[in-house]
């Protein structure tokens, strides 16, 4: 079922959490909401459950209309950040509750309910915990148990809010993989909210950047991440390098520091953005970026190894960070205190106060 | 480390046990022979005395009365108790915090004060008071006065338990219930009320000990007529007044044993509940 979001403002008081907000959310997809605390986005995502409600616009479901329909009419499964798990009442118990809230004529037979909730806990991979109080449970137990008290009811509608943000980094990552694949099985139509760009970008088929209650971007994770729209997207999807500087004719010079465009630049003031796997360290500088560094430290954990670089004879804001494979590690063998250049492959230009970049290619 | 363990305030095996012994003395000189002497003057009659001076026609009257103030205090104050807490925790309005503060009136003022404050308002030259003899009704001297000062001095008692309770609760649970389907009544029965439910015994015992026991509001508006708007307190203080102190205490020993019975329930009440927030995960396997 897709979900249209049209003109959606919202107000606490004084305080206006969103602004205008325009979005449609694909059927069968899973939507991330990504943005930074007290960007909007759980508050967008309480508007469209209805547990709160929105003081302009309108939110469909299809093409019904919902704005006015209680939550509990929604037919949505919601899932908390804590979980909210009913203390009182048992794992079985917990889940069969949607169920028997159902209006008597709906409600299934109590064998067809026990039934149902037994599929569910298989589902969950805790069929022996049914007869356990909350507290009883781990947060990854915690956290299935809410997903499946969710989807007893077969809802139209998944949201998540900041579902794995209680979790420890394990647990958060195993329980990811299960959700994705349990959406691969079910298809229902879901949104999460995260502030965990990594998570959105892992997890979800469309992400919805959000900043100060309005939408920044909306667009697929690869297309999201390779083409930023704005200064915001740019910084909050992941470490930026940056060279503030002039334009001067074709060359873009800070202090010692330049770079010189492949392409034409209005002149002036500007920033090129780098991420650290669009640039490469070399022992000499190249013919077309003088960038000289001295390494300050080197990182070896992960999958790559990750340089942290400070400018040397040029004004950086922060460290640059570059990541290079293992195998030039091991080659180069870079160590803490050394000098070494850095050329750009691919880069992002704002240009003045452009909210969007222009992508510039270095070629070889 | 010894040392500096000793040297810490009332490590001291002698400041421990003067501190205990003196605690001890006062509690048992100030709390405990006041409770044993009113059982020992009640019974110093002998038990047939006990009974006939309890089996008095005026003094069971007055038990009557006091159990009726009771139960009509008690379910009163339950449901705007909890309708109070669910109000201020659950939903933000203009004047929540006001709110809040005004339910401790009762505890600020003293009963007379209130008392005097509904002699006032409701007597038969008062303001209400006035309008109201007009239609034959009259509230003050009488036991629906009694009911209403009753009912105001024990107010806060339940909201008061149940108010940080549910606010350190939260609303999730009951935000998950409502999305579920839950209807409203189903909401308070199956999820709100088991999370509240000790808070709420605690909050009836309480005011229940209180309802039974009030003497300043009850004795302004009751007018203290014998035999009609005496509850036991109050014939309590009559019969001591009349140097019956065989039966003054007979009486007072039931309000004692209330008492010592309102203890017992809270300690039962007060073990459940800690039982219920130390519960520990026993299965912690992962995820």
């Amino acid at each position: 079922m897709t979900i249209r979001i049209e003109r959606v403002n919202k107000f606490f008081g004084n305080f206006q959490a969103l602004h205008d907000v325009n979005l449609e959310i694909p059927e069968g997809q899973l939507t991330a909401l990504l943005g930074p605390s007290g960007s909007g986005k759980t508050t967008l995502l309480r508007i469209i459950a209805g547990l709160e409600s929105n003081d302009q616009g309108r939110i469909l479901f299809g093409d019904q209309d919902v704005s006015k329909l209680h939550v509990r009419d929604r037919n949505i499964g919601f899932v908390f950040q804590h979980y909210a798990l009913f203390r009182n009442l048992t794992v079985a118990q917990n889940i069969a509750f949607g169920l028997e809230s159902l209006p008597r004529r709906e409600r299934p037979a109590k064998a067809e309910i026990a039934k149902r909730v037994k599929e569910l806990l298989e589902m969950i991979q805790l069929p022996q915990l049914a007869d356990r109080y909350p507290a009883q449970l781990s947060g990854g137990q915690k956290q299935r148990v809410a997903l499946a008290r969710a989807l007893a009811t077969r809802p139209r509608i998944l949201l998540l809010d900041e579902p794995f943000g209680a979790l420890d980094a394990k647990v958060r990552k195993d329980l990811r993989r299960w959700l994705r694949s349990l959406h691969d099985e079910f298809h229902f139509t879901s949104i999460f909210v995260t502030h965990d760009q990594e998570e959105a970008l892992e997890l979800s088929d469309q992400v919805v950047v959000m900043s100060h209650g309005r939408v920044e971007q909306v667009n697929t994770p690869t297309e999201l991440y390779a083409r930023p729209e704005s200064r915001f997207v740019f910084d909050f999807l992941g470490h930026v390098n940056v060279l503030s500087g002039q334009i001067d004719t074709d060359r873009l010079s800070q202090g010692e520091a330049w770079v010189r465009l492949p392409q034409t630049a209005p002149q002036g003031e500007a920033q090129l953005c780098l991420r650290p796997h669009e640039v490469r360290l070399v022992e000499q500088p190249s013919e077309h970026a003088y960038l000289p560094f001295n390494i300050e430290a080197v990182s070896l954990i992960g999958s790559e190894v990750r340089v942290e670089l400070r400018p040397d004879g040029w004004a950086g804001d922060e460290i640059w960070e570059v990541g290079i494979s293992h195998a030039e590690f091991n080659r180069r063998q870079p160590k803490r205190g050394d000098r070494c250049y850095a050329v750009p492959d691919v880069g992002h230009l704002f240009v003045g106060t452009d909210s969007k970049p222009r992508t510039l290619a270095w070629v070889q | 480390m010894r040392r500096a363990q000793h040297n810490r305030i009332g490590d001291q095996p002698w400041v421990k046990w003067l501190l205990v012994g003196l605690t001890l003395t006062l509690a048992v000189l100030l709390l405990l022979v006041p409770l044993v002497m009113i059982f020992a003057q009640a019974f110093s009659a002998g038990v047939a005395g006990y009974i006939e001076n309890l089996s008095d026609s005026i003094t069971l009257h007055a038990i009557g009365l006091t159990l009726l103030v009771a139960a009509l205090t008690v379910p009163l104050n339950l449901v705007f108790g909890t309708a109070l807490a669910w109000a201020v925790t659950r939903f933000n309005f203009p004047g929540r915090k006001l709110l809040i503060t005004l339910i401790d009136i009762p505890f600020a003022v003293s009963p007379v004060v209130a008392g005097l404050l509904y002699l006032v308002l409701y007597g038969n030259n008062g303001w209400v008071g006035s309008w109201l003899s007009d239609y034959d009704v009259q509230l003050m001297f009488a036991w629906p006065g009694i009911v209403m000062v009753t009912v105001f001095v024990t107010c806060p008692f339940v909201a008061r338990e149940l108010i940080p309770l549910m606010q350190q609760q939260g609303s999730e649970e009951e935000e998950a219930a409502v999305v579920l389907g839950a209807s409203g009544w189903r909401l308070f029965r199956k999820i709100t009320l088991p999370n509240i439910k000790w808070a709420l015994i605690y909050g009836v015992v309480l005011t229940n000990a209180r309802a039974v026991g009030e003497f300043g509001a009850v004795s302004v508006v009751s007018g203290n007529i014998r035999g009609e708007t005496n509850t036991l307190p109050l014939h309590v203080e009559l019969l001591y007044q009349d140097y019956n102190i065989v039966g003054a205490f007979a009486s007072a020993s039931l309000l004692a044993g209330i008492a010592v019975l309102t203890l017992a329930v809270k300690g039962v009440v007060e073990w459940h509940q800690s039982r219920e927030t130390v519960e520990t995960p026993s299965d912690r396997t992962g995820a």
